[in-house]
């Protein structure tokens, strides 16, 4: 298995993009980088899948299937049968 | 959400709604421990507004040590609504931020000398990133929270500056088309917002960190968690096996919990559960040799017998620990969790029912 960090589900359509810049601010790992008044996928596998990007792109130039890196809240998910995993009440 | 979360909801909003005629209103929080009621009785008039300061007080440090190491975190709770800090007028900033105690004071203590509004919402107690990924700190929530303050009535400036991790649970222009107020993503860390108000932000002020000193400051929580827990099963082992399994077991803990928070950049493997299993590795090492010493008169075949378990059993323990600790890491995401869990779990469990059932084979014969 290669390193998780070289796949990602964030997908960016440059052809869609207006050059506001959100991406870039929101963003907590510097994923997108701003070039000629457009936004740049720079460092795709530096991303975490937080969603904040494509949340915030009124647009819609961003998409990415968003949700916590848990393991934890991944198995108990599992377990449960639910599809979106989520820390309970007592974690984070 | 459990039902005494609910009942805080319903009772929140039977209680607060304003009322020009009646001047006191009796405020009702249950908060979710469902055994401890906490009644407020509060003076309204016209303002709605809690007078707070960037102080923190002894009991308020007294409050973020235990959080920190996981005790009371849940109860540790400020009241959603709309604080002011020091003299705001109509042109002041508004900040936002989340009900978590750590929070609210984390915020409040970088604004000290900054006269402000600061918008509480009810995020159940929960921090800005974790809440805004749960969608309770969500652009809902900060609607309803804009209206339920009547945040029009105190400010002119149109204009609330939220966390940055808030941004995943936010969608700004959604926000500023419902209820004409911009919404700017301030910086990660609220130390840096008399920086960001001064137009002085730097790309660092937009990453997120996980130093040595971000990393160490999880430890307490989790060991907090695991005390007990490692304490029984050492009892146990110690009684059914001896005292090298025992120490197996709080050698686990302590490699898992302790160490691999702290060496996780220096683990030369790309992910948790590999880290995990190298570390395990390392540890199980010179159990084996223990435990292969600790049977002198035995056959070299029952010896190893007797000592192989401590391979299979420790690195699949310590690896499935790791593997637990990326929900506490900023940067793993979810579907590359998800391939770490169905490439690395398998091995784990069936290194681990390896190890014990030839152990358990082995005692026998033995």
């Amino acid at each position: 298995m290669k390193s998780k960090y070289l796949e990602t589900t964030l997908k960016y359509d440059a052809t869609l993009c207006t050059g506001c810049g959100m991406c870039s601010t929101v963003c907590p790992h510097g994923v997108f980088d701003q070039t000629d008044g457009m936004a740049q996928l720079a460092r795709p596998t530096a991303c975490m899948e937080c969603g904040a990007c494509a949340l915030n792109c009124t647009v819609r130039a961003i998409s990415v299937d968003a949700g916590t890196g848990c393991a934890t809240a991944q198995m108990i998910a599992s377990l449960k049968g639910s599809k979106e995993p989520t820390c309970g009440s007592g974690c984070c | 959400m459990n039902s005494s979360q609910g009942n805080e909801a319903k009772c929140l909003s039977s209680n607060i709604r304003y009322n020009a005629h009646s001047t006191v209103h009796l405020i009702c929080v249950l908060t979710s421990d469902a055994h401890r009621i906490i009644i407020t009785l509060g003076l309204f008039g016209i303002n709605m507004i809690t007078p707070t300061t960037s102080s923190i007080t002894l009991t308020e440090k007294m409050q973020h040590i235990l959080a920190r190491a996981g005790l009371r975190r849940s109860r540790f709770r400020v009241r959603p609504g709309l604080y002011s800090l020091g003299n705001p007028n109509s042109k002041s900033h508004v900040f936002v931020t989340a009900n978590y105690g750590l929070s609210f004071d984390t915020l409040r203590r970088a604004l000290s000398n900054i006269d402000c509004y600061i918008l509480v919402l009810d995020t159940k107690g929960i921090n800005v990133w974790c809440a805004a990924g749960k969608g309770t700190f969500g652009t809902e929530e900060l609607i309803h929270r804009i209206g339920e303050v009547k945040l029009k009535d105190y400010v002119a400036r149109k204009i609330l500056i939220l966390p940055q991790l808030g941004a995943s649970g936010i969608a700004a222009h959604e926000v500023e088309r419902r209820t004409g107020f911009k919404v700017e993503y301030g910086p990660v860390r609220a130390s840096d917002i008399p920086q960001y108000l001064q137009n002085h932000t730097t790309p660092n002020m937009r990453r997120v960190s996980f130093n040595f000193k971000d990393r160490s400051i999880l430890i307490p929580v989790e060991l907090t968690h695991m005390f007990l827990p490692t304490i029984i099963l050492m009892a146990l082992l110690y009684f059914l096996s001896g005292p090298v399994p025992a120490l197996a077991a709080l050698l686990v803990v302590i490699a898992g919990l302790l160490v691999f928070p702290l060496l996780i950049p220096w683990i030369p493997t790309p992910n948790f559960s590999t880290k995990g299993f190298l570390l395990g590795s390392i540890v199980a090492a010179p159990l084996f040799l223990l435990a292969f010493l600790s049977f002198p008169s035995a056959i070299w075949w029952k010896k190893l017998g007797l000592a192989v378990p401590y391979l299979l059993i420790v690195p699949s323990l310590v690896a499935f620990i790791t593997l637990n600790y990326t929900g506490a890491t900023p940067f793993t995401s979810k579907s590359g969790v998800k391939r770490e869990i169905f490439a690395y779990f398998p091995i784990m469990f069936w290194m681990f029912l390896a190890g014990v059932f030839i152990g358990t084979l082995f005692r026998f014969i033995g």
